[in-house]
């Protein structure tokens, strides 16, 4: 059965005299390398400059602030139910009074966990999403000695409140918005 | 007798500047040549290959001393520990004496002296040369077989056969050439090209001289010593820190050296039509020469990065059956050249 079509067919011939002397091929070979010497360099000195990552690439997770800096998860579980990695962990709280301005709705996460070892970043917590909390970046998850520090808490998922240490999704949350209103 | 004692010690202190200066020049240049060849194999993949270290990377030979230096000196536990020790020495001394007669330029004045810009005018200096060519292998026999590894005598074994199977094809090259100028004498060589250069009589020889030097220098595409898929490195696996330094550092070394008697025996030397080995004091010829030989370092390198490694018995078959009969006839011609047209 024939799978491609690039398959050859190979033939055992003797060379030709021009192909023994080998010079021939070796001076094709030679300019073919000699014009890569003179292309540009596909190079990116990494650390130093970062491309930009593809819309499609799913990091890091952020737990996500509304503009007053309050934050958007109501503890509500769809993510960790949608989760085929059993990944998310969380334990729900109910909102105390002067708590206004760190709580967007009257329950909240006091515990939210994800085990960066068994996350296979699917991306199918944000689309479980309601409230638009939980999002994947395009942040590595750093690398660790040991198995416990890769269980992300709140400290390490919820952005910060200063203008500075806010996340910016505007790209992905672009992107999940045209996959979900596009017709199946 | 004084006279004669302060022209000796004179003349003393001339080569022994001389010597030093060629000493420097070799290193520097071999330093920098694996600066080059991983610049020059990362251009040939398109990549960007050492730029961390200083402006361009310029200071990564510098970063590589050090690591060499710092590294374990390690011996192996079965290994002939003085042949062992030995053995890089011996390839790097033999690798450092070549540049003893190649005529650098003519003369230097300096400072009001002049300066032969040759440690010695030897008037067998093509044979020399040939002759250290070949003491070279010794080093690497002897790293091989001592490391007591089989690998390594592999490598060691492939590279005193190569090197014998070359040395022939080289020999017989050299011959054409020196029928061609009557002399065994690397000057005399070079300023019989002052017209014109060797080769365009001898555009076969200079073939046939070229796959020489590359399998004598364990270049690839005959790196058959090394041979890092098969053999890991081959008769330096076993050689770590500073003796592996002056393994690949003599590499480096035999290919400068070769490179340059390549550029004296086919292409003038210090001679290049328009421009006068005597200009900026005599400056001038080092100056031409060293371009020819950086020019052949950088074919060298652009012949590494494209061509795969022979087999070891295409290698064989090449060296035998093509290159000495070639060579043979290379030399009949240039002879029946000589007998029917003159010089």
């Amino acid at each position: 059965m024939q799978l491609t079509q690039r398959s050859k067919n190979v033939v055992k011939k003797e060379m030709t005299f021009l192909e023994r002397i080998y010079l021939p091929a070796i001076a094709k070979g030679m300019w073919t390398t000699l014009k890569h010497f003179f292309r540009k360099s596909n190079t990116v000195s990494y650390p130093k400059e970062q491309r930009e990552f593809a819309p499609v690439y799913r990091g890091w997770h952020v737990l996500k602030r509304d503009e007053q800096g309050r934050e958007n998860c109501t503890a509500c579980g769809l993510c960790a139910v949608a989760c085929p990695a059993e990944a998310i962990t969380m334990e729900a709280a109910e909102r105390e009074r002067g708590e206004e301005h760190l709580y967007r709705e009257e329950k909240y996460a006091a515990v939210y966990e994800i085990n960066m070892l068994r996350c296979i970043f699917c991306g199918l917590c944000e689309e479980a999403c309601p409230k638009e909390a939980i999002f994947l970046t395009d942040r590595i998850v750093p690398s660790d000695y040991a198995r416990q520090y890769f269980v992300f808490g709140k400290d390490m998922l919820v952005e910060g409140v200063e203008p500075d240490k806010r996340v910016d999704v505007t790209v992905r949350q672009k992107h999940i918005t045209e996959k979900n209103t596009q017709p199946a | 007798m004084s006279l004669i004692l302060l022209f000796s010690l004179g003349f003393i202190i001339e080569k022994a500047v001389l010597i030093i200066a060629l000493f420097a020049l070799t290193l520097g240049v071999a330093a920098y040549s694996t600066y080059g060849e991983r610049k020059i194999a990362a251009f040939f993949q398109d990549r960007l290959g050492p730029s961390n270290a200083g402006p361009w990377g310029l200071l990564q030979p510098l970063a590589d001393g050090v690591k060499m230096f710092t590294k374990e000196d390690f011996v192996p536990n079965q290994s002939e520990r003085w042949l062992y020790i030995l053995a890089p020495g011996a390839f790097i001394f033999v690798a450092l004496m070549a540049s003893a007669v190649i005529p650098w330029g003519t003369t230097l004045t300096l400072g009001g002296l002049n300066w032969n810009l040759q440690v010695t005018d030897v008037n067998i200096g093509i044979l020399y040369v040939v002759g250290l060519a070949s003491l070279g292998v010794y080093g690497i026999m002897l790293g091989g077989w001592a490391s007591n590894n089989k690998f390594s005598l592999y490598g060691a074994i492939r590279a005193s056969s190569q090197m014998i199977s070359y040395e022939l094809a080289m020999g017989l090259s050299i011959i054409a050439i020196v029928m061609l100028s009557g002399s065994l004498s690397l000057k005399t060589i070079v300023d019989q090209q002052a017209g014109m250069w060797n080769v365009v009589y001898q555009p076969l020889g200079f073939i046939l001289f070229l796959t020489c030097a590359l399998a004598e220098c364990n270049r690839a595409p005959f790196d058959m010593a090394e041979c890092e898929t098969e053999l890991i490195g081959g008769y330096h696996t076993e050689y770590s820190a500073m003796k592996l330094g002056f393994f690949l550092f003599a590499e480096y070394i035999n290919m400068f050296i070769s490179c340059t008697v390549i550029s004296c025996l086919y292409f003038g030397g210090y001679h290049f039509p328009g421009l006068d080995p005597n200009w900026l004091g005599g400056l001038m010829g080092p100056i031409i020469l060293l371009s020819k030989s950086f020019f052949f370092i950088f074919v060298f390198m652009w012949i590494r990065w494209t061509l795969p490694r022979f087999r070891y018995d295409q290698l064989m078959h090449l060296g035998w059956k093509s290159l000495i009969p070639l060579a043979i006839v290379n030399m009949m011609l240039t002879g029946a050249g000589i007998l029917f047209f003159g010089k």
